[in-house]
């Protein structure tokens, strides 16, 4: 189990007549090596809930357990907890700030108290599983590259403290279509290699239904449903209630079952689809 | 006409070297249309967008809106080129300037020393054809991205444009509010208002009735929606993305599938792949 969630619930602004729930008994398990997605309307407390992970919002009621790291403790050790759980923001390029690539992905591993060495081995692994080129960047200004390599620069920030966890808040959001498929195959290569499990937050249905093993669905606050994209999307009255869209491919099947075709199958992802209609065509 | 390239190229100046980010474009953009320019970033469209009024002048070449030139010093003639030719950006936050939407739409308007009876008049007519009216006194700060950007919207409608150039309003929305955008912008074209929309989503090209794809600050595809997304590998080799629909109606094609080739929306296809068999 590397995460454990049980009966959050979280309140902005409590005890004042500006008090709004965020989160409202909140459950969630995770375990090793599960990519999960996390989906739900804007303001359907996504965002509090990932940001409880990693300790950015302390814990008001309920427990919170990332491996050994109980947060309900009065003083968990953040510092291990955040060595732990990898945290990429929306649009984390504005977060850049040093002079150099290399200064910038630094940044994280030096306040882990890291040996110079360590540091430095780390920082020019990073850089380079992110897709850049060590010696051609580590000297640029962060500021100078593309959209997408500054990305990139952010994300490897992030994965130069090791985190076993790694978090990313729409990760594809505003990049153009090769961005986005840059990116989405470094998380998949992410996993693979240095970080087991994967979460993200993403309103693209598509890529959620390709890349993810797991889907959460918030709606006010709450965890609506948690399983495998087929269950999820394949929901008809949840993802009513929840005002949510579907994939592309699921939009298809159930225009077809409308029209009095059934593949009896409940395909999510576009390798799927094809193998369902190529089995109905032959059936 | 409103607007015309003749042979436009734009450099911007860098320290060491200058980059060409437009190159040799000639185009027209027709009256009352509704064009999609696409491409990768740093393909040239933004810049492309930023000469139709103004915000930037050629290097060389000439920029016509009804004739002016905007390589104009004449700061009135600008003033009613940008008038004609209303710009929303992509940052819906980096927009707003007032703290109440209607003084939010009465700053243009105001500018153009327009009656103070007319304002009113033109902030009802704005807020309306956005969807609007309801948060008139309202602050900006907390609506949604697809909101914020269909006040931006309005604000550009109160100065009466003939041309409306959404330089990737989209990018930064969820899909709802870049639903809500692409509504009022069809809205609008309706209207008569001429819409340039520039994206590197191509399922809001189809909406579109011509297309132009950028690639290296050059014109590389133009096109209605059909002609373009018909050439699937030049697609695919300017590293943009076909609706996903259509994609799937590329590969069951290449499955064998007695599918017509053409733009597929979810239903469609599914009415075509029911057909087949």
């Amino acid at each position: 189990m590397s995460i454990e969630v049980k009966d959050l619930s979280y309140v902005y602004s409590p005890g004042t007549p500006y008090a709004a729930t965020a989160l409202d008994h909140v459950d969630l398990t995770v375990s090793e090596g599960d990519f999960v997605g996390i989906i739900g309307k804007t303001g359907s407390g996504k965002s509090t809930f990932i940001q409880h992970l990693n300790a950015l919002i302390r814990l008001q009621s309920g427990s919170i357990k990332v491996y050994d790291i109980d947060l309900t403790e009065k003083k968990p050790d953040l510092k291990r907890l955040r060595g732990t759980v990898g945290m990429v923001m929306q649009y984390p390029e504005y977060q850049l700030f040093d002079e150099t690539v290399e200064k910038d992905v630094s940044y994280g591993p030096k306040n882990l108290g890291l040996s110079e060495e360590e540091i430095k081995g780390r920082v020019r692994e990073a850089i380079n599983l992110v897709g850049l080129d060590y010696e051609d960047v580590r000297d640029r200004s962060p500021f100078e590259l593309s959209g997408g390599q500054k990305r990139r620069v952010a994300i490897a920030g992030v994965i130069a403290m090791r985190p076993r966890i790694l978090i990313l808040d729409e990760p594809t959001a505003g990049l153009d279509p090769r961005g986005k498929k840059e990116i989405l195959a470094l998380v998949k290569r992410l996993k693979e290699t240095s970080s087991p499990t994967v979460i993200i937050i993403s309103h693209d249905m598509d890529a959620v239904a390709e890349n993810c093993d797991k889907v959460a669905l918030f709606s006010g606050g709450k965890i609506e449903k948690v399983g495998a994209p087929r269950e999820i999307f394949y929901d008809d009255e949840l993802l009513l209630r929840a005002e949510m869209d579907v994939p592309t491919v699921v939009k298809i099947v159930k225009e077809m079952e409308k029209k009095g075709v059934t593949l009896g199958e409940k395909p999510v992802t576009r390798s799927e689809f094809l193998a369902s209609v190529k089995r109905w065509r032959n059936g | 006409m409103p607007i015309k390239f003749e042979n436009v190229n734009y450099e911007y100046p860098t320290e060491d070297k200058s980059v060409v980010a437009v190159k040799g474009v000639t185009l027209e953009i027709e009256d009352g249309s509704f064009v999609c320019v696409c491409g990768e970033n740093g393909s040239g469209k933004s810049t492309l967008a930023k000469l139709m009024n103004g915000l930037l002048a050629p290097t060389s070449g000439v920029v016509t809106v009804d004739g002016r030139s905007t390589a104009t010093e004449e700061e009135t003639e600008l003033f009613a080129i940008r008038q004609k030719v209303g710009m929303v950006f992509q940052n819906p936050d980096n927009q707003m300037i007032a703290s109440i939407i209607e003084d939010e739409i009465a700053f243009g308007p105001e500018n153009l020393g327009v009656p103070r009876e007319e304002i009113g008049e033109r902030i009802d007519y704005a807020l309306s054809a956005v969807g609007m009216t309801e948060y008139r006194y309202n602050t900006p700060y907390k609506l949604s991205g697809g909101q914020k950007q269909r006040i931006a919207i309005a604000a550009v409608l109160a100065m009466k444009p003939e041309v409306l150039v959404l330089d990737e309003s989209t990018a930064m929305l969820d899909p709802k509010g870049r639903a809500e955008v692409i509504k009022v912008a069809e809205e609008l074209n309706k209207q008569g208002i001429t819409i340039v929309l520039i994206t590197h989503f191509m399922e809001e090209a189809t909406r579109a009735d011509r297309v132009i794809v950028m690639n290296g600050g050059s014109v590389v595809m133009d096109g209605t929606p059909a002609e373009i997304f018909r050439k699937r590998e030049e697609i695919e080799r300017y590293d943009l993305e076909l609706p996903v629909a259509d994609a799937i109606a590329a590969a069951l094609i290449g499955e064998g599938l007695p599918l017509e080739d053409r733009i597929y929306s979810a239903s469609e296809l599914a009415e075509a792949i029911c057909r087949s068999k």
